[in-house]
């Protein structure tokens, strides 16, 4: 054992402390050692230590990779350390593949939630058993002893309204109890068959966010639920994390740079994204980056995390960022555009934009036009079938309008080879602006005042029987940017504050300087000139979150496109908001929605779905005409945002589950009785009035939701906007909202109006390992493994790896993986639906699908209703698309074990290409065995979770370059020879990643025709760079990315191009209203919730390390100012309280905030420390207490490219930000 | 000349992000265990911000560290006698409030409560008696600006600089301190120990408390100025950092280093002359402190230096690693790290790179480029972050250093964006911080992309 160095006191003080040093003498001072001169320290290498304590705290058995399944984006992979068969803690792995020698690397991954993990394995707080509702178990185990019959029990309960109240009301209000595992798959079991029996499968839902982070256990419910036929809810809309400018714009979900690749900005803006709190594991490449002479700004409303590290700090009113960079586009086009021309720039936006194409102007009374739509070959009187999906622009040589490669119509044409970006000679002319052009006025609508319209003028020219113009010109008039010779009111100049676009203008909006923004503006204007196009701004939830970010949001993109940085390593923008990157995607989705098996599965749009059946809207009383344009013809006057909705759904716009106000299995018996095709049987029904939407009717009984599972999952806790609203009606249990219902006159007209239901969910059934405000409120809690106890797999956006998840030890107490419990469930499904339900035949609506034909169902952007109009309703054309699906439903867990044969047969579509995966089959089989008899026999089995990781890696061309490489030759096929994507595909088809691979090491992904970007060892994954350089379109009416819109809805809201639209005035649209008047000082103020230092959305808040770490309850940040105006001192008990619910938290006083705005951190649950209301009496609410669901109508649009559904890709978000709330200070006693 | 190892830490807290993954994992592996539970060996704390225990720089309070009496080096917390009379009422002690009292919750309420008529929550509950409690205090309780101007004001820098006028919305200002036991070349915690029980180990210089001989005392607490000795109620022992020494052994970097998602941290041997130590620590003006303790530091390239220390039996290996030592570059080449509160005269070994930023912000109202290479050195002193509070922290008060080392950095970063953009790099810039282009381009290696086996 070593010795060492004792530092004594000096000489000079030992002999002033004498008599203090005899009494010590014993054991120290006088000892013969080897001293430093001047006697300070001495050196002993004699004396034994004791240091063993630490050692013993060290040691370990073994170390085990894994990581966190959680719906957050890191994959991070993680050392999970065991000792003595128990999990001690964790650190990050630090062995990723080097991403090159000139640029840091991806170790280590990490952040102190993730390594705060493993205190839920051993936690007071791990469900260790299943539990259900005590009342709901006692009336079940009597109707099953008196019926012998676990279904009809079920039914019993369910149905008896006395009972059903008894167990309803008695959700979140304690009570829970142990019981077995055979009873808690049984009463799931025979809940799930008396649905299918009684209200059929769309009335079972399945919700579980964010499968990248643990595919194979978010696969597995997803797997069960297609082979039922119950919807799978979408999140990433449902969450507002889907930034709609992304399809608007891209015809992408969203495809973002991996956070390797910010290295390569050469100008970073970081704009409400705090990167430091919500992407740990990535900040560290901005810190780096700076130091390679990277500049960064940052734009946030508070002094956050991240602005420590910028060199600027903006500081834009919340919610008026759209305005700032209004501003800066402003700035952009006249200087780079306008008064010069940068060549980058202007080659850029030829080629990848759609700017040079032609708009048809529609003339109003009153001398001005109205921007119309795109002008499409089938005006210029082109017969052929797709013409009107061929937008035109003029080609400059020759002055005629010409419908370049790659529009929607070379996507779909039965002539291949054409969809591209390819312009040969075609020269696009940008603008008509030319010495003796024509010009008129165009109407543009001004949100910032009310009923603002603006007069400005564009170049024209008539082509046929069209004025049109170009969309370049619109954007110029848009903006404010003035041209010689052109009609209408123009701003001034820069500093001109009166006239929208200008720097002076925004200003005035946002309160940040002009001129500041004018320079950040030059800044990246000039850096991507420079570097073509390595300017990137990062965005987050803080601008995203909006009711109107699609307009927040297409302003940033605009400044991006412009300046030629999308689809450009180090350019472009990187929205980090929920997005997450299942990278292996084709097989993971074709696993989880069963597609082997059945098709089509039912993908439900979240939004929608909870603001029926949770029945918010039933409180919405503004006209969806309060949002329309003051240039808008006025479609949605007098309408109630729910009858859009219904009107969305039988469109064929939006899904909708349930679907028709029958039992699916029902209506698939009768049409099969009939013999005839599902389109023409649905068509002749609903036109004959005997089929009904459920949406137009929700709160019928027949058509509520009945069983909700929700796993990986915190749905009451996390995302449930207009929380009280869920427990109120969704799930009959007490709350504490005071709105009341809109009056008589401001209801929907189109949606019937009952009597308020309590309580639709029979089942609410939860898979966990620990309490969440969700399992609170469940009847069935079932005790899941940890991320820590099972295999699985993880990829994000942020890194290019798939890394695996090993079991450390297995699941303790009686907890089971989600894998297992599935399996167990469908077990148990299939035998009690032996002699019920048997083999059924189930009428499956769907709607317009994205990437498929349905998205060419609706040309020119109209809205072809067929309700009291003489249109004929026609299923896939102007309705969902139709079609009978067999379901055997005692062959459930048989198929849910194995690969079924359709991915052979039919293919597996991606994005709108088809590979097949007979060469993956036969290597599955052999690898993973096959099923021996029974439904599935002879195919390959899929029956432990190692093998269902194995059939994603398998079956996905990001980690199996044999599907890459034939999807990219279905893509040459489409997009021509010149686009070289064979080429690209052969370079990859070596690429193979199995799952003990991952095991091993994260993995790098290969590129794939899954995604937009090209990657490999020797460059970071950025978005359409294989669209920038292979000529491929993007997924766009245009095929190229669109600044202008031309949707009949969007034009409604006056949104065809980028506009700035403020916060929602709440107060004027009745929402959001305070709660009633108490005691004290109040003020009312922004209520936002961005994401916290101290969770991942709902996991790790009530952890204690992190609850340590923070304040140790429910916070509400809030400024000095305000806090002063209320008399609250740090840390004192406030409550929030509006209309829709009550928060109890303690104050954080902090000179970081903004006055006016406080910030209630996302998911600070009622778990820990929340005591009751002073104002309500009862236990302080969510963080989504305060917020209620509004949707954006343009949000509902379908069938129309880009602007069509896929599921999470295309929907209404549930944003929450404009919320405001009053704050007061509460009595300092509080109870719990 | 008596040549000794040292494995010292250096932070570059312009890259702390301030995400207390450190934290956790220490607290994780060392001391989420009975008796520690208030126990924090790696902290971090926002700056400015009162910190862990509160206010634990203030000296007069505390009494940690050394100062000097009659040019010589005392005690601050006095002599002996003093020291042995006030053994069982030590007023320098701080109490468990000046940490915060643990807390956990009754989480079990979440699953066995009863049928009720409201939502059950767990509420917290003292992990020290066990009883039901109220959480106004804890071990991070200023994060990110936590507490307004009225609490942060306590700082006890920022009331050394009077610059509580920054404590406003427009003129905030934050960075973020991580901190774990400085392991000083002259540590006051061993000098305090009545029994013996503290040591720095010859090979590697690292501070620990042997749990055999510890009595309890907890004189090494007051002693030590940086508050980075405790106590575990449970065992009476006094308990500290311990460098992760099972696994320095190993070859591993400490815990807190490896699992810094910043970054941050490097780790490297440093080569000392010990007979210098005490002069060095004793040196009048505390200015002198910082080149005083850099003048203690030996050049591992140095032949005479080389064969004193094989002379001194330090290995090979370990020299070949000072060699290499990326801590020695970032203290002794570049002088961009500096020593947290030299005048506590305990010559601490976890060096700090000084906050670049923001930088360009001071500059934008008067409508300059904050790019210009000019500018970025003339705003040096225009900094969000007053130069004035970093001198505070790391060099007594003296700004000389802390500007030198901040322009270094500047003019990496004007460097490194010139080649960026495909352009030039003006020499000047480089030549007017001290160093040339070749070695702002190692220092931008060692600092931006920080190779994993560069690091440690």
């Amino acid at each position: 054992m070593p010795g060492g160095i004792r530092t004594y006191l000096t000489k000079a003080e030992r002999a002033a402390d004498t008599a203090a040093a005899r009494l010590l003498a014993a054991g120290t001072l006088l000892r013969r050692a080897d001293t430093t001169p001047d006697l300070r320290a001495v050196y002993r290498d004699e004396e034994k230590v004791n240091d063993s304590p630490y050692r013993q705290r060290w040691a370990h058995d073994k170390v085990v990779r894994s990581t966190h399944g959680v719906n957050c984006t890191g994959s991070c992979s993680w050392k999970v350390y065991v000792k003595d068969g128990l999990i001690t803690w964790e650190t990050q792995q630090t062995d990723y593949p080097s991403v090159g020698p000139d640029r840091p690397e991806y170790e280590p991954r990490g952040c102190p939630r993730g390594a705060a993990f493993s205190w839920y394995t051993y936690s007071p707080t791990r469900v260790r058993y299943p539990h259900a509702r005590g009342v709901l178990v006692e009336m079940y185990r009597d109707a099953k002893a008196r019926l012998g019959d676990p279904v009809a029990a079920w039914a019993e309960i369910t149905t008896d309204p006395d009972k059903r109240r008894r167990y309803q009301s008695a959700r979140g209000q304690g009570g829970l109890v142990r019981v077995e595992w055979d009873e808690a798959l049984e009463i799931a079991a025979a809940a799930h068959v008396h649905t299918l029996m009684t209200y059929g499968p769309d009335r079972i839902a399945g919700f579980s966010p964010i499968p990248a982070m643990s595919m194979a256990s978010h696969a597995v419910g997803a797997r069960f639920m297609s082979l039922i036929g119950a919807p799978m809810l979408s999140f990433y809309d449902w969450y507002a994390d889907l930034p709609i400018a992304s399809p608007q714009v891209f015809g992408d979900q969203t495809d973002v740079p991996e956070s390797g690749d910010w290295w390569d900005a050469a100008y970073l803006m970081l704009w409400g994204s705090n990167v430091p709190v919500t992407r740990t594991p990535d900040a560290h490449w901005v810190t780096e980056a700076r130091y390679r002479g990277q500049k960064v700004i940052v734009v946030s409303p508070d002094y956050s995390d991240a602005t420590k590290f910028a060199d600027e700090w903006l500081h834009p009113h919340p919610g008026t960022d759209g305005a700032v960079a209004v501003a800066m586009g402003h700035v952009i086009l006249r200087e780079c555009f306008v008064q010069r021309q940068v060549p980058y720039f202007t080659d850029y936006v030829k080629r990848f934009t759609d700017l040079p194409f032609l708009v048809s102007l529609e003339e109003q009374g009153g001398g001005g036009y109205l921007p119309g739509r795109f002008l499409t070959s089938a005006d210029l009187g082109d017969q052929e079938e797709l013409a009107r999906w061929r937008p035109v622009l003029l080609h400059a040589a020759t002055g005629r309008a010409v419908a370049p490669n790659g529009t929607l119509g070379d996507r779909w044409s039965a002539r291949t080879g054409r969809w591209n970006l390819d312009l040969g000679t075609l020269d696009p002319e940008l603008t008509l602006l030319a010495p003796g052009a024509a010009s008129v006025e165009v109407l543009l609508p001004r949100f910032d005042e009310p009923d603002g319209v603006l007069r400005r003028g564009v170049p024209v020219r008539r082509v046929g029987d069209r004025l049109v113009t170009t969309v370049f010109d619109l954007l110029l008039a848009q903006y404010g940017v003035a041209r010689p010779g052109l009609p209408g009111q123009w701003p001034a100049g820069y500093d001109d504050a009166d006239a929208p676009g200008t720097p002076a203008w925004q200003e005035r909006i946002t309160s940040t300087p002009a001129a500041q923004v004018t320079r950040i503006a030059r800044e990246f204007a000039a850096t991507a000139e420079k570097t073509n196009g390595r300017a990137m701004i990062v965005m987050g939830a803080g601008t995203n979150h909006w009711f109107h970010s699609d307009t927040i949001y297409r302003s940033f993109l605009a400044l991006l496109l412009l300046t030629g940085c999308q689809g450009v390593n180090g350019g472009g923008w990187a929205h980090y908001v929920g997005q997450e990157k299942v990278r292996p995607l084709a097989g993971w989705q074709q696993l989880s929605t069963a597609a082997d098996w059945v098709r089509p599965s039912r993908q439900m749009a979240g939004t929608p779905y909870w603001y029926l059946h949770t029945d918010q809207w039933r409180y919405e009383r503004f006209s969806a005409g309060a949002l329309s344009s003051p240039t808008g013809p006025g479609r949605f006057a007098g309408r109630h945002t729910v009858d859009l909705v219904a009107q969305s759904a039988r469109l064929g716009w939006m899904p909708s589950y349930p679907t028709f106000s029958a039992n699916s299995l029902e209506l698939g018996r009768r049409l099969r009785e009939s013999g005839r095709d599902p389109s023409g049987w649905v068509a002749d029904e609903t036109a004959a009035g005997r089929l009904r939407f459920a949406c137009e009717d929700p709160d019928a009984p027949e058509n509520w939701p009945r069983v909700l599972t929700v796993w990986r999952a915190n749905l009451i806790g996390s995302s449930a906007k207009g929380n009280e609203y869920f427990l109120r009606h969704l799930l009959g249990a007490p709350d504490n909202a005071t709105a009341e219902e809109a009056p008589p006159q401001d209801r929907p007209r189109e949606v019937a109006w009952r009597e308020a239901p309590r309580g639709k969910l029979d089942l609410l059934l939860s898979l966990d390992f620990r309490m969440t405000s969700t399992t609170l409120f469940s009847d069935l809690v079932l005790p899941a493994a940890t991320w820590y106890e099972k295999h699985d797999l993880s990829s994000t956006d942020l890194h290019p790896f798939v890394h695996a998840f090993t079991p450390a030890i297995n699941p303790p107490w009686h907890a089971r993986t989600d894998f297992e419990i599935f399996h167990a469930l469908a077990r148990k499904l299939s035998e009690l639906a032996a002699g019920r339900l048997d083999v059924a035949y189930d009428l499956v609506a769907t709607a317009l699908q994205h990437d498929g034909p349905g998205e060419i169902a609706q040309p020119g952007g109209a809205v072809p209703d067929w309700r009291d109009t003489d249109i004929p309703p026609e299923p896939g054309r102007t309705m969902p698309a139709v079609a009978l699906v067999e379901r055997d439903y005692t062959a459930v867990a048989d198929k849910l074990a194995a690969f079924g044969p359709l991915a052979e047969q039919q293919g597996m579509t991606v994005k709108g290409v088809t590979v097949r995966p007979g060469p993956e089959a036969a290597w599955l089989a052999a690898r993973c065995g096959t099923a021996g008899d029974g439904p599935a026999k002879g195919r390959p089995l899929l029956d432990t979770d190692v093998k269902l990781c194995e059939a994603i890696l398998a079956l996905s061309g990001t980690t199996n370059g044999r599907i890459a490489a034939e999807g990219f030759d279905r893509l040459a096929e489409r997009c021509g020879p010149a686009s070289r994507l064979s080429d690209l595909g052969a370079s990859l088809a070596g690429h193979r990643a199995v799952f003990s691979d991952t095991q091993d090491r994260p993995v790098p992904a290969g590129a794939s025709f899954e995604w937009s970007g090209a990657e490999g060892h020797d460059r970071r994954y950025a978005p359409f760079t294989i669209n920038t350089e292979h000529g491929k379109p993007w997924h766009t009416l245009t095929g190229r990315q669109h600044f202008y819109l031309d949707h009949d809805w969007i034009a409604e809201l006056g949104e065809q191009l980028p506009v700035y639209r403020p916060p929602l005035d709440l107060g004027a649209l009745g929402e959001c209203l305070p709660g009633a008047p108490g005691e004290g000082k109040a003020v009312t103020v922004r209520y936002l919730t961005p994401h916290s230092k101290w969770s991942i959305h709902s996991e790790y808040q009530e952890n204690l390390l992190m609850q340590t770490l923070a304040r140790g309850g429910p916070v509400i940040w809030i400024s000095v100012d305000d806090a002063a105006a209320i008399g609250v001192a740090d840390n004192d008990w406030i409550e929030a309280v509006n209309a829709n619910g009550v928060v109890v938290a303690r104050a954080v006083v902090s000179h970081r905030m903004p006055p006016g705005t406080v910030f209630m951190y996302h998911v600070q649950e009622r778990l820990v420390n929340v005591p009751k209301s002073q104002a309500a009496g009862r236990r302080g609410g969510v963080h989504n207490a305060l917020t209620k669901l509004l949707i954006k109508p343009t949000h509902l649009i379908g069938g129309y490219g880009q602007l069509s559904f896929a599921p999470n890709y295309y929907g209404p978000t549930g944003n929450q930000r404009d919320a405001v709330t009053t704050i007061r200070r509460r009595s300092q006693e509080v109870s719990y | 000349m008596r040549p000794m190892a040292q494995i010292a830490m250096v932070m570059n807290l312009d890259k702390c992000i301030g995400c207390h993954t450190c934290s956790v994992t220490c607290k994780q592996t060392w001391t989420n265990r009975a008796g520690t539970e208030y126990v924090w060996f790696n902290n971090v704390e926002t700056r400015p911000g009162q910190g862990y225990p509160r206010g634990w720089q203030d000296q007069d309070r505390w009494k940690g560290g050394w100062r000097l009496r009659n040019g010589r080096l005392v005690p601050r917390a006095g002599g002996r006698i003093r020291r042995l009379a006030t053994l069982f009422a030590n007023p320098e002690f701080p109490r468990l409030d000046d940490y915060y009292e643990p807390w956990t919750y009754d989480y079990d309420n979440l699953i066995s409560a009863p049928l009720g008529d409201d939502v059950p929550t767990a509420p917290p509950r003292s992990l020290i008696d066990g009883e039901p409690t109220a959480v106004t205090w804890g071990p991070n309780w200023d994060d990110d600006l936590g507490g307004g101007p009225e609490q942060l004001a306590a700082d006890v820098v920022l009331r050394k600089v009077s610059d509580t006028v920054r404590l406003d919305y427009e003129r905030a200002f934050m960075f973020h301190l991580p901190r774990i036991c400085e392991h000083c070349l002259n540590p006051s915690c061993v000098a305090a120990c009545p029994s013996g029980a503290m040591y720095k180990r010859m090979e590697d210089g690292i501070v620990l408390v042997d749990q055999d001989r510890c009595r309890g005392w907890r004189m090494c607490v007051s002693g030590c100025p940086y508050k980075k000795v405790y106590f575990n109620h449970q065992t009476g022992k006094a308990e500290k950092c311990t460098f992760c020494y099972p696994r320095i052994e190993a070859g591993e970097p400490t815990v807190c280093s490896e699992t810094c998602v910043g970054r941050l941290r490097y780790l490297g041997v440093m080569l000392y002359d010990a007979d210098r130590v005490g002069e060095a620590a004793a040196v009048a003006d505390e200015h002198d402190l910082y080149p005083a303790q850099l003048g203690c530091f030996l050049d591992p390239e140095d032949p005479e230096v080389i064969a004193a220390a094989e002379a001194a039996g330090i290995p090979h290996d370990w020299l070949e690693s000072a060699r290499r030592s990326p801590v020695y570059q970032l203290i002794a080449r570049y002088r961009i790290a500096l020593p947290l509160h030299p005048e506590y005269r305990t010559m601490p070994m976890v060096w700090y790179v000084p906050p670049l930023s923001p930088i360009v912000d001071a500059l934008a109202h008067t409508g300059h480029d904050g790019e210009d290479a000019g500018n970025l050195f003339g705003a040096i002193d225009t900094l969000r972050i007053p130069v004035t509070y970093l001198a505070e922290l790391f060099t007594a008060g003296d700004p000389a250093p802390v500007e030198a080392a901040l322009r270094r950095l500047a003019a990496m970063r004007t460097h490194m964006r010139a080649i960026n953009l495909g352009e030039e790099p003006d020499p000047a810039a480089a030549a007017e911080a001290g160093l040339d282009a070749a070695a702002l381009e190692r220092m931008y290696r060692l600092l931006s992309l920080a190779k994993y086996d560069e690091r440690y």
